[in-house]
């Protein structure tokens, strides 16, 4: 295996499906490994693999590296980090992803450690660029820019490992977008054996118990979102935003903050570290707009920020601003849409 | 059977309602002017350790976290809590750490700490938000990790039953000690300060809190429980390469202060008559209904 310095996306796998993150990352890996003049990889370990592979070579992937073992599903964190670990002593990877989901960041922290490479948490963007390391000197070309928020999202930080590889980075489902490249692509399957990338003492975290639950709530998929932040003020005023979202057919969603304060689930936080969407109409209720919101919300097609501070920074990005305190304004949006609506 | 617990904690500044006033004209983060607290998913994490305390007598809970003298303040917070003491490693070497580098200086303490069944921290920090540590501790001391944990359910012997949160719903996964169980925000809270464990520590220090006073030092030295551990690089063996800057393989090119591109927004008056228009006018284009 001779192939290396590519750029590898670690790919999750639940009934017969490539999660869309993965998806989401070869897209990008894509995108990148083209500027880069170089291949897309791809691995996957789990169990009943068949071909999944012709999910995979879509979105552009040369290799697809495949691990199938019944102990590889589902997930645990020793076999998958030897089982990456050894692989990328292998490949030597210039640039791995993978989801920045609890598999994700369960395994990049600890692949990290073993290869003393960087690992960027949460990317927000991912670019191509040169850096200049200003204590000796040295420049560096192309390098992967891991962009983030930072400090509860009140910095945008842009990390890079000039040294170390891989450069590693996890990005949240629907980050980035999925595309495919061109269906008739066609790569190469590797199939490993397990035995030789993994230990046996890999295998002593056992799962005793699974209960997958379907999520309820389908924040992603929602084309019209009411999300409440700090400045809804309590739990009592979260409902009347319950009662906006029934009327318009929409779903509730939240900043931290509103979740920090316990008014609401955290599977609703939008942001950097919940959920990124981009329905057709997003109305902002008492939600100031730190970076780290914003980042998860900003590319909605329609806002509206209802919000008692005239100068809340997320009314720049708002297409309507509504000064006025929730509990009065969110009342009279419900009477009147019941009003005009058929 | 008794067990030896290490909390791994971090002192972080509360950046979760980052209000006006601390904003700097330009628009920055005045990070002085934030409070700093225990970071919270620790706090889930302490209460793990003092619960499984509880279930196993003889336990001993001990809080090891990095950062400057100060942080010693979280320490005292954890043994008002019903931890039994803790370390803060702290020196110059370690400025300027990425996780990577922080877990090395972790990794050093603990194997000098040397005894020890489970090692249980936050799932991640507020100011960062990577949750990376954790598992690179693990890593770095060879032992297993089960991250996302809501609940210890059992441990029995070696064996240690955790409760997973993640994003598909719960698994129950049975691991062998020693390992490291890092905590979601989903666990139970933190019991509050218990009365007497105040009273007892309150004058629990590391010796810089007390350099210059040699009344408080006299009485920490004739009451070793008020004296917390204060480790230098050097009294954990740590090999300076591996700290601070130089063991951080990310770098960071470039930090921006966050600036919306302003959009033309419309303002709409809070009446009546402008709001009926506006939902009027998202009717009209099939924005909603």
């Amino acid at each position: 295996m001779a192939d290396k310095n590519n750029l590898i996306v670690y790919c999750e796998y639940e009934d017969g499906k490539v999660a869309d993150v993965s998806l989401e990352l070869l897209t990008k890996g894509r995108q990148l490994a083209d500027q880069l003049g170089i291949k897309l990889e791809a691995v996957v370990a789990g169990d009943n693999l068949k071909d999944i592979e012709k999910q995979i070579f879509p979105y552009g992937v040369d290799t697809v590296y495949k691990f199938e073992d019944k102990r590889l599903y589902p997930y645990t964190s020793l076999p998958h980090s030897s089982i990456l670990i050894n692989l990328f002593k292998e490949i030597e990877p210039r640039i791995a992803f993978m989801g920045a989901t609890s598999i994700g960041r369960d395994l990049g922290p600890r692949v990290s450690s073993a290869l003393h490479s960087g690992l960027t948490a949460d990317c927000t963007s991912l670019e191509i660029g040169d850096y200049k390391d200003v204590k000796t000197g040295t420049e560096y070309k192309d390098l992967l820019y891991q962009i983030r928020p930072a400090f509860g999202g009140n910095i945008v930080a842009t990390i890079v490992n000039p040294e170390c590889r891989p450069q590693m980075a996890t990005v949240r489902e629907g980050v980035m977008k999925k595309e495919e490249k061109d269906p008739d692509y066609k790569g190469e399957v590797k199939n490993l054996e397990v035995d030789k990338y993994t230990n046996p003492e890999d295998f002593v975290v056992e799962i005793i118990n699974r209960n997958v639950e379907k999520s309820k709530v389908n924040l992603k998929g929602s084309p019209i979102i009411v999300a409440g932040g700090y400045g809804v003020g309590s739990k009592e005023n979260f409902e009347l935003l319950e009662q906006l979202a029934d009327t318009l057919g929409a779903e509730v969603g939240a900043s931290r903050a509103a979740v920090d304060a316990g008014w609401i689930d955290h599977d609703r936080q939008i942001g950097q570290t919940g959920v990124t969407v981009r329905p057709k109409l997003y109305i902002a209720c008492g939600i100031s707009g730190q970076i780290q919101h914003i980042a998860g919300m900003q590319d909605s097609a329609l806002i509206i920020s209802i919000n008692s501070d005239p100068d809340a920074p997320i009314n720049k990005i708002a297409d309507y601003v509504i000064t006025g305190k929730i509990e009065d304004v969110v009342p009279k949006l419900i009477k009147y849409y019941k009003k005009n609506s058929k | 059977m008794s067990l030896n617990i290490i909390v791994l904690a971090k002192q972080v500044p509360d950046t979760r309602n980052v209000g006006k006033d601390a904003m700097k004209a330009d628009g920055t983060v005045n990070r002085a002017a934030l409070p700093a607290i225990f970071n919270p998913e620790d706090l889930n994490a302490l209460e793990q350790a003092l619960r499984l305390k509880e279930k196993h007598p003889g336990s001993k809970v001990t809080v090891l976290t990095m950062g400057p003298a100060r942080a010693a303040e979280i320490i005292r917070e954890g043994m008002f809590r019903g931890a039994d003491g803790g370390i803060v490693l702290s020196d110059r070497a370690f400025a300027g750490s990425d996780t990577l580098a922080t877990s090395y200086a972790l990794n050093a303490a603990i194997r000098k700490i040397g005894d020890f069944d489970v090692i249980i921290g936050g799932r991640q920090a507020i100011d960062g938000d990577t949750a990376q540590v954790g598992p690179q501790v693990a890593e770095k001391l060879g032992i297993p990790q089960i991250t996302y944990a809501e609940e210890i359910l059992d441990v029995n012997g070696k064996d240690i039953t955790v409760k997973r949160r993640i994003e598909s719903g719960v698994e129950t996964v049975k691991g062998k000690l020693p390992l490291v169980v890092t905590v979601n925000g989903s666990a139970p809270e933190c019991r509050p300060r218990n009365a007497k464990a105040v009273q007892k520590y309150k004058y629990a220090a590391v010796p810089s809190e007390v350099a210059n006073d040699e009344k408080k030092q006299e009485f920490i030295e004739s009451r070793p429980y008020l004296k917390i551990g204060e480790w230098s690089a050097a009294d954990v063996d740590a090999d300076l390469n591996q700290c601070g800057l130089s063991g951080s393989p990310t770098k960071v090119k470039s930090i921006e202060n966050v600036v919306f591109t302003a959009k033309e927004a419309r303002n709409i008056e809070n009446t009546d008559e402008e709001l009926e228009n506006l939902i009027i006018d998202l009717i009209a284009n099939h924005t909603i209904g």
